[in-house]
């Protein structure tokens, strides 16, 4: 696809949590609970709140059609806080030192003062119904490639457990919001451009890692479509394709609304009721019904049911916005007969309602209030078909398609936080703010000045465990060793199924200098540490596991050993050292280096042939 | 530059321009609002004013709809966080909003009831006084004669208990008086405000007939508890359910948002008392909490008050080192009313000597009303009585729920 053709333009919006300790606006932990460890719930409506300008957020206003109760799950490290029940502490100074070091290394201008805002959000997922979000920092660079226009730091919403109930131990946590302006042309390019802003977070050491714990969103134009904003793309390797998708669904709609054009196609907005139509369906959903609600589009025969991307057809679009009345979906004719519906329904249905070959019909089964409400949603849908792309909110699918989520939200979604007083970021402060050398540099740092490999630096610079191999090195253990060490225990700890939690730095430590003190061999490292984070302590596992042999211990062992094979040896010559080592090695395996082993071994059978 | 709230403007700061609106002024600073919704703060020299496009459309105006079929309620708005909206100059939340605002914000109200609204006076809770209690105490009254079948009271929450037992001990009311705040700031979605002023009005219509506080019954939007007004008390600085009966069961619930109205046993129902108002107040009044080690000198400095109540210890008590103090303001002619720092419980002065010391130092006990409602109670009672036996057979006899007997009766 020749993407400048078509006038590509992307931006990203990324999400980091930050790894405080404590939350952006209360003292409360920023861990995540299992969700069956809650010991409370409560239960709120929201309600639209009128802002500073005195007009209500379009996107609000959609997602309060429906009054809903919503739940929440509190858990004994919830505070007061993050149920609303009371003012929110002052913002965490360490969240902002971590933003503004990440504003430093993109380069950008803080602002002098830091104003709070609460940006409304009434979908469920805030127990406030907002989300307080203050702007740190403006105008940065990416590499020359690309601008960061802005950075603010945001406080992290609920997790949703399923449709109307929250988790909030998540509410809360310190989240950086770096967005891009629209500069990357390609979907390749955004993925190198969000793979570079993920790695610069990264090398802070001080954001959170783990699935999760960063979501990028995409915004996607292509000339003559609309600016969409794809939510929640979590997987780096996936964002490429999200692109590509949404290129792909804009150029649909634009030759669907060529289309339409050119078929003179109409909506004309007409709603009636057909339940009697399917009185005597085999339909289960039908069946279930109490009203079924039907419209024509006209000249839409086989536009609905066009694919528009992976798995997503126009009326896919046009379920998006009826399901927002709380509809579980709907059926067009380009898909029918299907679903229990027969052919013959189908007929009357079209006869019912005056439809014609050209046409297509939708219907709607739910209540009569919540059928109205989605044919509403369901006309406006497909009347915005002949305006080509509408602006949207989208969400991720798997795979990389998406799904409408709301409108885009405008302006109005935001006004001061007034519990939280501004913070002033001086010059000093800002000068004294140190930058981290990049998880790249560093990597290329390893190779030239500890001599690892590449790979092996690459892998080590990147590592969670980055901390403890530079502590390690600090402390005058050999990188190269060291590196081998953290990368593989962690690895072979996973595979035996031992949780590296309860593995601590410092039993690490011990152990790997333990072995550079000669006192373990270094083939008993992943034993030992296995022992450690099974509850062990350090010296219990190295003398349990591999208790220390030592030279005059190995030479009069090995004496033993030859001394009673001394035939043996004197037949087989020089060919008996295999089976003889191997017999030792039996004994000391981990106890003591493998080299010293076959010194001892060769000088004692030196005696002998 | 001379430049105002809500003038568009330019800014240019980081090397980037960008459109926004002037808030205003802090220090050498300028606060705009950006185009993103972003409140952001710049030297004021970097704003360029812009040329004033066509002014946005302001918010249509709903119109009430009245229903003429439904019962009529006065809504008096009084200020507190159940009315209130953000300012511009300061960034801090003031209460604003007339009684009106609060139907337009609310408009399930619409479907309960027909609504007159007013507004005698605009405070914060705090700068409440006894003189706007009796204002309070003669709108209400006038309201009900002018043919309110129920009154709502929006108030801040801070000293809501004192105004509700104030206005419970001065009318005497053959319809509801329901008292009702928010907690949470009605600027913010998650308020209590609507669900709040959606229960009181159900309240307001049903079948009470006495002065009580409507607010949450728990955490969850899903319960408001009635309190009668002289057994309520804040007992939190922010939750939603700060406000609790003591001593008591509340004398109601509203399920929300069915709302239906359960009412104790013991609540007095609409219709059983005649409307009277007796609106005398003698403000001269002072509260005193007692602690260890206490100066007597602090009981002396309430010299010339009519009335003092003070807050003893466990089952009513001062240091010893006071009771000389207290006598000689009794016998000044202050009257005394003991209470207890408890939560819950009676006073009772004959079990242990300093007790004893203290009711023949002329102190009244005052059983088991609460300090701030003993000495609203002691304001009324010295305004409408003077004879001392009066004023202690008034402060022990049971007026409005505040007592569980009529004291006197036994002492």
């Amino acid at each position: 696809m020749d993407y400048a053709a078509i006038g590509l333009k992307a931006g990203l919006e990324i999400h980091q949590q930050l790894n405080t300790t404590e939350k952006l606006f209360c003292h409360s932990p920023t861990v995540i609970r299992d969700s069956a460890e809650h010991n409370g719930e409560i239960s709120r409506y929201l309600r639209i709140a009128t802002s500073e300008m005195g007009d209500i957020d379009r996107a609000a206003k959609e997602e309060l059609m429906n009054q809903r109760l919503f739940t929440y799950y509190t858990y004994d490290s919830t505070g007061l806080v993050e149920i609303d029940e009371e003012p929110p502490a002052p913002l965490n100074p360490d969240a902002l030192d971590v933003v503004l070091t990440i504003a430093k290394m993109f380069d950008m201008t803080p602002l002098p003062e830091i104003h709070t805002m609460r940006k409304m959000i009434v979908d469920g997922s805030a127990t406030s119904g907002f989300q307080r979000t203050a702007l740190v920092a403006l105008n940065g660079s990416i590499e020359h490639t690309c601008r960061v226009e802005t950075i603010a730091v945001e406080e992290e919403a609920c997790q949703r457990i399923e449709d109307t109930i929250f988790s909030v131990d998540r509410l809360g946590i310190p989240l950086i919001e770096i967005t891009t302006s629209p500069c990357m042309k390609t979907p390749d390019e955004v993925h190198d451009v969000a793979q570079y802003i993920g790695m610069t977070l990264r090398s802070t050491g001080r954001v959170k890692r783990g699935i999760g714990t960063i979501r990028q969103d995409v915004n996607v134009s292509i000339r003559d479509g609309a600016r969409v904003e794809i939510k929640g793309v979590q997987e780096l390797d996936l964002i490429a394709e999200v692109v590509r998708r949404e290129v792909q669904r804009q150029l649909s709609l634009l030759a669907i609304k060529d289309e339409l054009l050119a078929r003179n196609a109409m909506v004309n907005g007409e709603v009636y009721d057909v339940t009697s139509v399917f009185s005597q369906t085999q339909s289960q959903v039908l069946k279930k019904a109490r009203v079924i609600l039907g419209t024509v589009l006209h000249g839409f025969n086989g536009l609905v049911g066009l694919e528009i991307q992976p798995d997503r057809r126009l009326g896919s679009e046009m379920s998006d916005y009826a399901k927002k009345c709380g509809v579980g979906g709907l059926f067009h004719t380009d898909e029918l007969p299907a679903y229990g519906v027969t052919e013959a329904e189908v007929h009357v249905l079209k006869e019912t309602l005056g439809a014609g070959p050209k046409d297509a019909v939708i219907i709607v089964a739910a209540t009569e209030q919540k059928c109205r409400c989605a044919m509403q949603m369901i006309i406006r849908r497909a009347k915005m078909a002949f305006e080509g792309v509408p602006e949207e909110t989208r969400k991720m699918l798997e795979g990389g398609s998406t799904a409408y989520m709301r409108p885009l939200p405008g302006a109005a979604r935001m006004y001061p936080e007034t519990d939280i007083l501004p913070v002033p970021v001086t010059k000093e402060y800002w000068e004294s703010i140190a930058m981290p050398e990049l998880l790249s540099v560093k990597a290329e740092r390893f190779v030239s000045e500890y001599g690892l490999d590449a790979g092996m630096a690459r892998q080590m610079a990147f590592s969670e465990k980055l901390p403890l191999f530079e502590r390690a090195v600090a402390e005058g253990i050999r990188p190269v060793f060291a590196a081998r060490t953290i990368l593989a225990s962690l690895k072979e700890l996973s595979r035996a199924g031992v949780s590296s939690e309860a593995l601590s730095d410092d039993a690490i430590i011990a152990v790997m200098k333990t072995v550079e003190a000669g006192n373990a061999a270094k083939e008993a490292v992943i034993d030992i540490l296995t022992a450690c984070a099974k509850g062990m302590s350090v010296s219990d596992a190295v003398s349990r596991v591999a208790p220390a042999f030592s030279r005059e211990e190995l030479q009069d062992l090995v004496h033993g050993i030859v001394s009673d094979r001394v035939d043996f040896i004197r037949t087989r010559g020089k060919a008996a050292l295999g089976p003889v080592m191997g017999l030792v090695m039996k004994e000391v395996r981990g106890r003591i280096d493998g080299k010293v082993v076959s010194e001892v071994l060769d000088e004692e059978l030196g005696r002998i042939i | 530059m001379n430049l105002n709230n809500s003038d568009p403007v330019t800014v240019t700061f980081a090397g980037i321009e960008m459109d926004g609106i002037y808030i205003n002024r802090s220090g050498e600073h300028a606060i705009v609002k950006l185009s993103s919704g972003y409140n952001i703060c710049v030297p004021e020299s970097l704003c360029s004013p812009k040329e004033k496009t066509a002014s946005a459309e302001k918010p249509a105006v709903i119109p009430l709809n009245q229903d003429a079929s439904l019962p009529l309620l006065s809504i008096i708005s009084t200020g507190g966080t159940i009315a209130s909206t953000v300012d511009y100059r300061t960034g801090a939340v003031s209460s604003k909003f007339t009684a009106e605002d609060i139907l337009r914000s609310i408009p399930e109200l619409a479907g309960i009831a027909r609504y007159h609204t007013l507004q005698p006076f605009q405070v914060l809770s705090e700068n409440m006084n006894p003189a706007m209690w009796q204002e309070l105490a003669r709108t209400i009254h006038d309201e009900i004669l002018n043919g309110a079948q129920g009154i709502i009271v929006t108030h801040g929450t801070d000293t809501m208990l004192y105004s509700a037992a104030a206005v419970s001990f001065m009318l005497d009311t053959p319809v509801p008086i329901i008292f009702v705040g928010a907690q949470r700031s009605a600027d913010r979605p998650s308020s209590d405000n609507a669900m709040n002023a959606i229960c009181s009005a159900k309240a307001a219509v049903g079948d009470l007939g006495e002065v009580v506080v409507c607010m949450h019954a728990n955490e969850s939007d899903t319960k408001c508890a009635l309190h009668r007004a002289t057994r309520v008390r804040k007992n939190h600085t922010s939750r939603r359910d700060a406000f609790q009966s003591i001593g008591r069961e509340p004398v109601g619930g509203i399920e929300y948002p069915e709302g239906s109205v359960v009412l104790a046993k013991d609540a007095v129902l609409r219709g059983t008392k005649e409307l009277r108002l007796s609106d005398n107040l003698e403000s001269n009044c002072g509260l005193l909490q007692y602690y260890p080690g206490m100066n007597p000198g602090v009981i002396d400095a309430f010299k010339g008050y009519k009335g003092l109540v003070i807050a003893g210890t466990g089952l009513g008590h001062v240091g010893t080192d006071c009771i000389e103090s207290i006598t000689r303001l009794t016998a000044s002619g202050t009257t005394i009313i003991m209470t207890s720092q408890c939560q819950a419980g009676n006073v009772c002065d004959r079990v242990y000597e300093t007790g004893r010391d203290l009711l023949d130092a002329g102190v009244i006990e005052g059983g088991s009303m609460l300090p701030e409602v003993a000495l609203v109670k002691l304001m009324w009672v010295l305004g409408n009585a003077t004879r001392k036996e009066d004023i202690r057979r008034l402060m022990q006899t049971n007026l409005k729920g505040e007592l569980e007997y009529d004291l006197w009766r036994y002492v």
